[in-house]
């Protein structure tokens, strides 16, 4: 046993640290700055008026997704499309313009590489095992699942990183997540990590960094893995490590930004003695019963809000606390549902598969094989597949998977945020239910009186070929030559 | 960034618990690329019901704002706080803030008060019909029922909330410190 046995996130935070204060604080070192259009301009217009220049262009990625329209970008001549929400457009214009005048290199909406940020660090090999990472963005969550110190910062702490290159942070209390025995193989990472909201609560990881382990997290691919560390915000944590581990290193060799030759060899050595020592502590350990995990769905306007798709909405009145009886009471009257109901069977007339927690070809690949053979049923208005960038893109349709989901009546677009947040012109119809494979079913969340059902990519696809919220375990079967 | 010692006044009696930053201000509003003009789409949906505590007479102009646990989840948008200040509230009083929000609001001299439960239920009653003080100083808010609610604060962020200290101001000031660490790290970690 090593002397002082230490956490994942401590010998990661540990690296870091450039300074020690009194008070317990520190100033913490940011190896990595991913930027988008929403919560950059203020930060560069303020670097701007102070005279500062941003420390590390190098360190640093820009890339517009919250925005930007999922339909084409450039006509058949390759002209860039004028975009028609004149504030969207100068937000994006002001990244075009920000990012070249900082020094900072800069993926364009139009780039075959650009995507939502968090899909692209990875598969860009920007995010790498022990380093720490921050953007504005509350996913940012995400990347912990290559081993990335990473979390969400506001736009105040942008232009922090960005003058600075360091964050004033104090260090986080440690949960353990272990989520032991095997998970089902008709259970997806997403239903694990609404599972494990749902058990922590909304709260539940305020003021800790979460490390996910156990045998069912080291047998998660590292995609799935993206998905569940992605949500830890949903649990109230800040960031959701996991231990790199083989499946890491494989996943980031060769990338485009990943390490090479001797440095790589060097990289893989100090990736190795991250894992949590035997005999470390942490704060609070939370065990998971990965048998215990179905498919799920959300039936409220919280992403604690779950029950397994066999399941019914829940009576307030069975919520031992006031304040969780009138938020029920609350979600119920928005979502338009009654206690008692059963979710197997509720129409849906809209379906959204993508977002930087489902957006990625195994998730993609999930959602077209139960989509094969099969059509996009009449009741439903809107079904839309956006992938998580444009590599992701061009590798489903490299499979062949952009005809499965056309041939079903699905609309197959261009990367970004869009119907996770309905910045853009994705929207769901107040009123209307949609089976989305995002993050976040708040109210208004996908447009003004949008009432989101949170799901895995196979079970948005089973609801969009069924017209409902389904099991997937009891789809009718495809019979070859017979294909609808 | 605005000293902040003192915060008296009315407060909105909220009090609803999980408040997401998409409630504070929905996303649709983020398509701007200033700090201002957002309080017009703060709390939004809440607004769109009536007899909601923001457009109650009684409680106009109000600096403090009472919200029930969790509250600022979700989205990391410091547009949350922007809109919030505009909407001329200077402190939030709750059982749990959120990591992220807690941290936007005091980088905008927006002061975010923990409290346990029972006096926050406390302060929701004594909010409909009088005002509330907040003193950082003492770290203490009272009531006129002689009410007095000790707080916790991280000391650093007092000492800049008091002192409306500019952060980036204070780090640049060990700019030395950051090109040493990065000197070790090109070295120990050539790859990062």
């Amino acid at each position: 046993m090593t002397k002082n046995p230490r956490t994942l996130y401590e010998k990661i935070w540990d690296a870091h640290i450039v300074e020690r204060r009194e008070d317990g604080s520190a100033l913490v070192y940011i190896d990595r700055h991913l930027v988008h259009e929403v919560t950059s301009p203020q930060a560069f217009e303020a670097l701007r008026q102070a005279g500062r220049p941003l420390r590390r262009p190098d360190r640093t990625l820009a890339v517009p997704d919250h925005n930007v329209p999922t339909t084409a970008r450039v006509d058949g001549e390759g002209h860039l499309l004028p975009i028609a929400d004149p504030q969207s457009a100068k937000q994006l214009e002001a990244l075009a313009k920000n990012a070249p005048e900082f020094g900072v290199r800069y993926i364009s909406a139009t780039d075959p590489e650009q995507g939502i940020v968090h899909v692209v660090g990875p598969e860009q090999g920007f995010t790498l095992p022990g380093t720490t990472l921050v953007c504005g963005d509350s996913h940012t969550a995400a990347h912990g699942a290559l081993g990335a110190l990473a979390f969400g910062i506001g736009t105040s702490e942008v232009e922090h990183v960005m003058a600075t290159q360091t964050l004033i942070l104090n260090p986080a209390k440690t949960m353990e997540v272990r989520v032991e025995g095997k998970l089902s193989p008709d259970v997806s990472a997403k239903d694990l990590i609404l599972h494990i909201i749902h058990v922590l609560g909304t709260a539940g990881g305020t003021g800790y960094a979460i490390e996910y382990t156990g045998e069912a997290i080291r047998n998660l691919s590292i995609e799935e893995r993206l998905t569940v560390s992605n949500m830890s915000i949903e649990a109230g944590a800040r960031t959701g490590l996991i231990a790199p581990d083989e499946k890491t290193f494989a996943y980031l060799f060769a990338r485009p930004m990943s390490p090479k030759g001797d440095d790589w060899e060097k990289a893989v050595r100090w990736w190795k003695s991250l894992a949590t020592d035997e005999g470390a502590v942490y704060d609070k350990t939370v065990v998971i019963h990965a048998d215990e995990v179905q498919p799920s769905v959300t039936w409220g306007t919280s992403p604690e809000d779950v029950v397994p798709i066999t399941g019914v909405v829940p009576d307030p009145a069975s919520f031992p606390d006031p304040a969780k009886q009138a938020a029920a009471r609350r979600s119920l009257e928005y979502m338009g549902l009654e206690p008692g109901q059963k979710m197997d069977g509720l129409a849906v007339e809209n379906v959204f598969i993508g977002s930087c927690t489902n957006s990625r070809i195994e998730d993609l690949r999930a959602a077209a094989s139960v989509v094969w053979g099969r059509h996009v049923a009449d009741n439903v208005k809107q079904a839309l597949v956006v992938p998580g960038s444009g590599l992701v893109k061009r590798q489903a349709e490299a499979e062949g998977l952009d005809e499965v989901f056309k041939a079903a009546g699905f609309e197959w677009r261009e990367p970004g945020c869009s119907m996770c947040l309905a910045m853009n012109p994705d929207k769901v119809p107040a009123g209307e239910r949609c089976a989305s494979t995002s993050n976040r079913n708040f109210v208004g969340r996908q447009g003004p009186g949008a009432r989101t059902h949170l799901v895995s990519p196979a079970m948005a696809a089973a609801a969009a070929v069924t017209g409902h919220l389904t099991d997937l375990r009891h789809l009718a079967p495809v019979k070859m030559g017979e294909t609808a | 960034m605005k000293a902040v010692k003192i915060v008296e006044g009315r407060a909105y009696p909220l009090g609803e618990s999980n408040i997401d930053t998409d409630i504070i201000i929905p996303a649709h509003y983020l398509k701007t690329t200033d700090r201002k003009g957002l309080a017009k789409g703060a709390f939004e949906s809440i607004r769109a019901k009536e007899g909601n505590v923001f457009d109650d007479p009684e409680y106009k102009g109000a600096p403090i704002l009472i919200a029930g646990d969790n509250f600022g989840c979700g989205s990391s948008r410091e547009h949350a706080a922007w809109a919030i200040n505009e909407m001329g509230i200077e402190a939030v009083i709750a059982p749990r803030f959120s990591d992220i929000f807690s941290g936007n609001a005091f980088k905008n001299g927006l002061l975010t008060v923990v409290l346990p439960e029972a006096d926050v239920e406390r302060l929701l009653e004594v909010a409909k019909t009088d005002p509330i003080t907040l003193d950082l100083e003492n770290q203490v808010v009272t009531t006129p029922f002689q009410d007095r609610f000790h707080f916790e604060i991280d000391p650093f962020r007092k000492r800049c909330l008091l002192e409306g200290l500019d952060e980036i101001g204070l780090t640049l000031k060990d700019q030395d410190k950051i090109s040493q660490y990065e000197d070790v790290l090109a070295s120990d970690r050539p790859w990062v």
